[in-house]
């Protein structure tokens, strides 16, 4: 079937069966590789994105369900030059380590701010459930406490 | 520096390129593992040295017309930040910015890669002398030139930022580079001493962080090459099961299914989607052979102090009697444990006659090659093996010898293949932790110190039947040095001490898993040395202080000890209290102070204090990001991690059902404090993981009264 959804802001169509995961139409229908397959249950989070601001495990998302909907992924979340908040806390903490994990955290993060702007920590430890291997936990708590920070100063701006 | 580790200069050859300019020179620096240096001299003789696909020679800089290096790593980079320390090194010995280095890992066929392996966190340590020896030679062979291209003599220039100069007139080093046919070789360079260092021990940020905060297709499993098919595959669930028939018909005739490829013992199914493979492999039927349905209860039975191949790994003074009433004995335990390194094992393999490409996040370039090439019956010059980023190793990627069945693929339908594991094929065909069993036993004299201190324990292999290991190792060897790590005594001074290790080879692969015996060993030995300590009515700090010596890393361990002791408190208070735990691995010893509290029976871990010496940090950030992954591994591994037989399977096999830490499980805080006892580095990625367990165990002991001696630890 047909489907269509504004992917990072532009309009997208793709042709695939109904039941395909939205995780690999993104990977290998629309090249975007930031998107991780990490487990295929919904179990892990690496393949998080974000439909209408909230954020969702694509590895488990049939692609009919993305008809008209808004999909961001960690391309359209910020780049180089203009990197959104959580890259920017990311960044400055140097969070990464294999990095495999960090784009679906990133997605959960940038949509849990969007509806917590200033989370606690018992706001973090219940919204963010991604597992990472490397055990990056720690210095991102911190990182999430500064994308909350930097996330409200630019709003203040706009 | 060490003649071994010296770089033949004699081997430099240098070859003008294209727009580029090469630096080509063949490593013929020795592996040098501490680990087996600590059992047995023999290890270094054996092991083979760096090498390519024997090209006649390997690349390792390169320099381009941005008047950018590449440092082509003959290691890999996991996340444990060695291309960034490399990327320090070499800054500092060249005069460039960090921004004129960029690092990629060697292929086979373009550089020197790892004949051996990228673990053992040994990277940095390995590399320190040699790759600094190369970077200073290259300098000093573009000072040579551009004295030849100024009228001047090298020691009039000075080279800062990528720029020889001599005050009036300057070059860049690509200007130098240009062009040039030969080069004139100088003798051993000086290498910049620390005071001169501008990116050596500074928390520079990591090179790859742009790319990782960014989404870029840096790992093995966002490789595409042109025409690409997807694949998955046929295997058993149940250990030792082999396949005895199947009917493919239906699978055959799915959307998008371009051939099931039948190999006899194992069966492929390619299609033009991941999600279409997948389908198709749910309509394949298929008959098992299943020779035994393992329990849980034969494996742990297999697995007891006693059974197996006996060998005494350590042995001072005597033995202590287990029937004598004043020793003091503990059993611990620890289970199966699975890698759950976030990107699923694969590879992308083009086979075209004979030529193979394989692209992969392994730890084992060389191997891997050899591998393909010995299945495809090609020479191993033809496999050219393109290491990715990987998404986490651990020492999973210590055995990617799946690269074989991609490469099959490949030859079965004539296209590039992408093949790669489901996460209930990760957990049940990992290369798992094996489970250990340990009886510890101590005496007390009337001073209330130890006057014996033994070690127990049963293991499966770690390092036994590994690819990375010579099979000789073994015979000469007699243990499992893999399993050995942090099983001998730490406490010199106690009269009789003694470590026992027995070894069985378990019906489901065992292997490498971050730290080896590490994490179980010290778990045992920490816990109970604690437990001896509340016996004594000693402060555990002091009572560990008192039985080490001056002798070999006794000072550098009591130093670690006793720094963190200054942020140990004993006792427990409103059902908070701290647990202390110390061990050295591979010449890093570290020290820990668990901070956390138990309330109806949820732990919060406050907080954990880490001192480790090892030696000079080339990144302190990144050594320090080390240890907060390791601590939070060990906290996973030790509190939440276990895998079971369940009817002759592995199981669980999926996260959530396999548990471990998450954020909320992980410690609000954690302070690493590094000290410099020797003037190298050493290895950081994994001593960190020792005391962890212990730590958790003996605070938790201060509030709930009761010593936990299986892992994981449950609380009730």
């Amino acid at each position: 079937m047909k489907v269509s959804f504004t992917l990072n802001g532009a309009p997208t169509e793709v042709e695939t069966d109904e039941q395909t995961p939205l995780l690999w139409v993104l990977r290998d229908q629309l090249d975007l590789k930031g998107t991780k397959f990490g487990c295929g249950k919904a179990a892990c989070g690496a393949c998080t994105v974000q439909v209408d601001g909230t954020a969702i495990r694509s590895c488990s998302y049939a692609i009919k369900f993305a008809e008209g909907k808004n999909i961001r992924t960690i391309e359209g979340l910020g780049n180089r030059d203009n990197p959104h908040p959580v890259q920017q806390a990311w960044m400055d903490f140097v969070v990464p380590q294999c990095g495999y994990c960090q784009p679906g955290f990133m997605m959960a993060t940038a949509a849990l701010l969007e509806k917590v702007p200033k989370p606690t920590d018992e706001d973090i430890d219940r919204n963010i459930v991604n597992v990472c291997r490397c055990g990056t936990y720690t210095r991102m708590r911190k990182a999430i406490h500064r994308a909350a920070e930097l996330h409200q100063s630019q709003n203040l701006k706009k | 520096m060490s003649a071994k580790n010296k770089v033949s200069r004699r081997k430099f050859i240098v070859r003008g390129g294209l727009g580029a300019v090469g630096l080509l020179a063949v490593g013929t620096y020795v592996f040098r593992n501490p680990i087996r240096r600590s059992v047995l001299e023999v290890a270094e003789t054996l092991v083979p040295p760096y090498s390519g696909s024997g090209m006649s020679a390997n690349l390792w800089f390169e320099i381009t017309e941005d008047n950018t290096v590449k440092l082509y790593s003959p290691k890999v980079e996991m996340g444990q930040g060695t291309f960034t320390g490399l990327a320090q090194m070499v800054a500092d010995e060249m005069d460039l910015t960090m921004e004129q280095v960029e690092v990629v890992g060697a292929a086979t066929d373009t550089g020197v890669v790892d004949a051996l392996s990228t673990g053992g966190s040994l990277s940095v340590a390995q590399l320190w002398d040699p790759l600094r020896e190369l970077a200073a030679t290259m300098r000093e062979m573009l000072k040579t030139e551009a004295a030849n291209k100024l009228g001047t003599t090298p020691d009039q220039l000075t080279t800062e930022k990528g720029i020889a100069s001599n005050g009036s007139q300057s070059l860049t080093y690509a200007e130098i580079a240009k062009g040039v046919q030969e080069w004139t070789i100088p003798d051993a360079p000086d290498l910049r001493p620390r005071s001169a260092h501008k990116f050596v021990g500074q928390p520079v940020k990591r090179v790859d962080l742009a790319p990782k905060v960014f989404g870029d297709p840096i790992f093995g499993q966002d490789a595409v090459l042109p025409d690409m098919l997807h694949a998955c595959i046929v295997r058993p669930e149940h250990i030792g099961a082999t396949l005895a028939s199947f009917d493919a018909s239906e699978a055959s005739s799915m959307p998008g299914v371009v051939q099931v490829v039948d190999k006899k013992d194992w069966i492929g199914i390619v299609a033009e989607s991941y999600p279409q493979a997948l389908a198709a492999k749910a309509k394949l039927r298929v008959e098992w052979d299943i020779p035994k349905v393992w329990t849980e209860a034969e494996i742990r039975e297999m697995l007891t102090v006693g059974q197996g191949n006996k060998m005494v790994t350590q042995k001072a003074g005597s033995a202590l009697d287990p029937e004598d009433p004043e020793v003091f004995s503990l059993e611990f335990s620890s289970p199966i444990g699975a890698h759950a390194q976030m990107e699923p094992n694969g590879a992308v393999a083009h086979v075209e006659g004979d030529k193979a490409t394989i692209i992969i996040s392994t730890q084992v370039i060389g191997i891997t090659q050899n591998q393909v090439a010995d299945a495809l019956g090609i020479p191993k010059e033809n496999v050219n093996v393109i290491p990715t980023y990987l998404g986490g190793g651990f020492g999973r990627r210590l055995n990617t010898n799946h690269a074989v069945r991609a490469a099959q693929l490949s030859q079965a339908v004539g296209k590039p293949v992408k093949y790669f594991f489901t996460r209930k094929e990760e957990f049940q065909n990992d290369t798992f932790r094996p489970p250990t069993h340990h009886i510890v036993r101590g005496k007390l004299n009337d001073a209330g110190q130890l006057s014996g201190l033994e070690h127990h324990y049963a293991s499966g292999d770690v390092a036994i039947n590994s690819v990375i290991m010579p099979a000789a190792l073994h015979t000469i060897l007699g243990t499992d040095v893999g399993a050995m790590r942090g099983g001998n005594i730490q406490y010199d001074l106690i009269p009789n001490h003694r470590a026992v290790q027995w070894h069985t080879t378990l019906p489901f692969a065992t292997s490498w898993w971050r730290s080896l015996g590490l994490l179980a060993n010290t778990f045992a030995i920490e816990s109970f040395v604690d437990e001896m300590a509340l016996r004594a009515e000693q402060d555990p700090v002091a009572f560990r202080l008192s039985q080490i010596s001056d002798e070999g890393e006794g000072k550098r361990l009591k130093a670690v000890i006793e720094k963190a002791g200054e942020h140990y408190r004993e006792g427990a208070r409103d059902g908070r209290a701290m647990g202390f735990a110390a061990s050295i691995d591979t010449g890093t010893p570290c020290a820990q102070v668990v901070d956390l509290s138990v309330k109806d029976g949820n732990l919060t871990i406050h907080k954990v204090v880490c001192v480790m010496d090892c030696g000079i940090a080339v990144n302190p950030d990144q050594v320090k990001a080390q240890c907060e992954g390791a601590i939070n591994m060990g906290i996973s591994a030790a509190m939440h991690e276990k895998m079971t037989i369940d009817e002759g399977r592995l199981f669980p096999t999926i996260y959530g059902a396999y548990e471990m830490a998450l954020m909320k499980h992980s410690p609000r805080d954690i302070e690493v404090i590094l000290l410099e006892g020797v003037d190298r580095p050493l290895p950081v990625g994994e001593p960190p993981l020792g005391p962890i367990g212990a730590a958790l165990g003996n605070a938790l002991r201060r509030i709930t009264g009761q010593r936990f001696t299986d892992l994981p630890i449950k609380l009730t």
